[in-house]
């Protein structure tokens, strides 16, 4: 591939929490690149790591009891994980911002909107900018997430607005310092269907118009098909397939991935899908080889045995399961 | 882009600052009617808004505002409660109403210090360990803490206020030494609770200073634990200090502390019962009123959570 150093690289994170009767290993070679405007699902069942990797690219984890025991994660060539907590305070914020599944909690609610907002801002720019141009841009950013009443607003305390307010103000807030590269986690899952689609476009529209680097978190894939470039899908703290999501839906190639494909309830009739036997592991113990093998209808003995690598389909789409290696000979699904 | 919404409504700033100024006055309302509720509340503030004022303007409001020092008037002295003495007077002649009132002074200013010597450093420490929870900064301070408290409060200030010289003053820092574990502990574990918040890692996100979480986010969230502890605490830091005073480790006679009075008082027990009653009733009612303006804010701020 010829193509420039991405934005952000994660290389082979691997990451535990120590807690009671051993140590977690949450994540187990963790792999995603993210390159300058490009939208990039992550997708996985509740639990398999999703956040706890984007909270370590941010450095935020609780630590103890979490501990990164192996990997790097690259922010335009510098590693974050090597960081000393000046530079780091420049990549939060400015380089990378993220956006949280619950609005309600993601602001503090002793403080109005206008002080949080303003205190972003503030920090943003340093001594220079004086109370007025603040709560310009204040209400700037309040009309661009499209909310009306700015002036209000800035003067109302979080538990006096709506979920879908709350959350239009934390996208305002996220994207105030002009970040080169925004998480959203899970964005739309505390609202209700129809504010969750206003909420997406409206994230949507923001980051095409700014060419913001996207990774959506979400564990509808319906959303991710719509508003990715790229897809990432996770299993229990593993990486198992990537590639462009046209051809991801169209030709998923991890029996993971197909069966999650199939379990997307659909309005066509059919009734209930029968889901994927079995559930997440335990992360405690978790199963040998591929940690899918338990609950996989094409295991193979070596699927037991060994950690399966990640194979190229083609250029862009790779897959980590042997079903794919060359060397088993048996041809895919 | 254009704004989705073009509506701004249109109503003139000073509508708003009236508007405001109407919300203002309508929390105000609310949290009034929410601590009036509970009538002990209102006799507590009542209590306590009283003793303050009566300490505040004691040479105006006591009769005989010389007794306060060193007074004598053995033609006086020993007298009953009467119209001119309404609670008696010492065997010196002194007014122990006079006295009493002069008492409150050192009570409150007893209260006020320790609070104010305690409650800084309690509550930056407690910040501390929360913040760096599960690392040996947290480690390190709360097993002081614990140190601290593992002590008996009243043997350690007896120990300390032996040693030093016994007078307000000295009292008042051996108090505070027992006292700020307290408010290490309680903003400890809600700094804790809260470090994890989203809105503390939304705050790191942006790129916040470790100050500005700490200063910030986390402690404007903490504000009402701390001043419900505060008034609670008021009237046992009172209740110490007397104590103090009563073995003769804190205010010094002729200074009319309420604990040095009912120590005097109590040496001619019962037939002089005023002398040692009066000073001792003034306590409980300061501690009590305490207590009760402190219950009831304490309810104020957890029905204002919900």
């Amino acid at each position: 591939m010829d193509r420039p150093t991405p934005l952000l690289q994660i290389h082979d994170l691997r990451l535990q929490y120590r807690v009671y009767g051993g140590a977690l290993q949450v994540l187990d070679g963790v792999h995603l690149h993210v390159h300058v405007g490009e939208k990039v699902g992550l997708v996985g069942e509740t639990g398999c790591g999703k956040t706890s990797t984007m909270k370590a690219v941010l450095r935020v984890l609780p630590m103890p009891p979490a501990q990164i025991t192996g990997g790097s994660i690259r922010f335009k060539g510098q590693e974050i994980l090597a960081m000393d907590p000046r530079t780091l305070q420049q990549v939060r914020g400015r380089g990378i911002s993220m956006i949280f599944q619950d609005p309600t909690a993601a602001l503090n609610p002793v403080f109005t909107v206008g002080q949080q907002l303003e205190a972003v801002l503030r920090s943003h720019w340093g001594r220079r900018a004086d109370r007025g141009e603040i709560r310009a841009a204040a209400l700037a950013a309040l009309e661009e997430v499209a909310l009306a009443d700015p002036d209000r607003l800035l003067d109302a305390y979080p538990v006096q607005l709506s979920g879908g307010m709350r959350q239009r103000i934390c996208i305002a807030m996220a994207l105030a310092t002009k970040p080169e590269l925004l998480i959203a986690d899970e964005p739309g899952t505390a609202l209700d269907v129809t504010i969750q689609d206003q909420v997406l476009r409206l994230l949507h529209n923001l980051v095409e118009e700014r060419n913001t680097s996207v990774i959506l978190i979400s564990h509808s894939l319906g959303i991710v098909r719509q508003l990715t470039d790229r897809v990432y899908v996770m299993y229990a703290g593993t990486m198992v397939e990537s590639a462009p999501t046209r051809k991801l839906f169209t030709h998923p190639g991890h029996p993971y991935t197909q069966q999650l494909m199939e379990v997307v309830p659909r309005l066509s009739g059919g009734g209930i899908a029968p889901g994927i036997p079995g559930r997440i592991p335990d992360y405690l113990d978790p199963p040998t080889g591929c940690r899918f093998h338990p609950r996989c209808p094409h295991a193979m003995e070596i699927c037991r045995r060994e950690k399966p690598p990640a194979f190229s389909l083609d250029q862009d789409h790779q897959v980590a399961c042997f079903l794919y290696d060359p060397a088993q000979g048996s041809p895919a699904p | 882009m254009s704004s989705l919404n073009p509506s701004r409504t249109a109503a003139s700033p000073r509508a708003w600052r009236e508007l405001e100024r109407a919300s203002r006055r309508e929390n105000w309302g609310r949290a009034w009617y929410k601590f009036s509720h509970n009538p002990l509340s209102v006799v507590g503030l009542i209590t306590v808004a009283t003793i303050v004022l009566l300490a505040l303007l004691a040479p105006y409001v006591t009769p005989y505002p010389e007794h306060a020092g060193p007074f004598t008037d053995f033609q006086n002295a020993k007298q009953p409660p009467s119209l001119r003495h309404p609670f008696g007077t010492d065997v010196v002649g002194r007014d122990v109403f006079t006295r009493t009132v002069f008492g409150f002074r050192f009570s409150l200013t007893m209260g006020v210090v320790v609070l104010a010597l305690v409650v800084p450093p309690g509550v930056l420490l407690g910040l501390l360990a929360g913040y760096y929870h599960g690392t040996w900064v947290d480690t390190l301070i709360m097993r002081v803490t614990d140190i601290f408290l593992a002590v008996p409060p009243l043997i350690l200030a007896l120990a300390i206020a032996s040693v030093l010289e016994p007078n307000l003053f000295n009292s008042m820092l051996a108090v505070s030494l027992m006292w700020w574990p307290w408010y290490t502990r309680l903003v400890y574990g809600l700094t804790a609770q809260m470090r994890n918040e989203y809105f503390t890692v939304s705050a790191e996100i942006m790129g916040a200073s470790r100050w500005h979480i700490l200063f910030r986010e986390i402690l404007p969230n903490c504000v009402s634990p701390i001043f419900t502890k505060m008034s609670l605490d008021m009237g046992w830091v009172i209740l110490i200090g007397a104590s103090l005073s009563f073995v003769g480790l804190g205010v010094q006679p002729p200074k009319p502390g309420l604990g040095t009075m009912v120590a005097n008082g109590a040496r001619y027990l019962p037939d002089l019962w005023w002398i040692a009653l009066f000073p001792a009733l003034a306590i409980v009612v300061i501690v009590l009123g305490f207590n009760l303006l402190g219950d009831g804010l304490r309810d104020l701020f957890a029905a204002e959570e919900i």
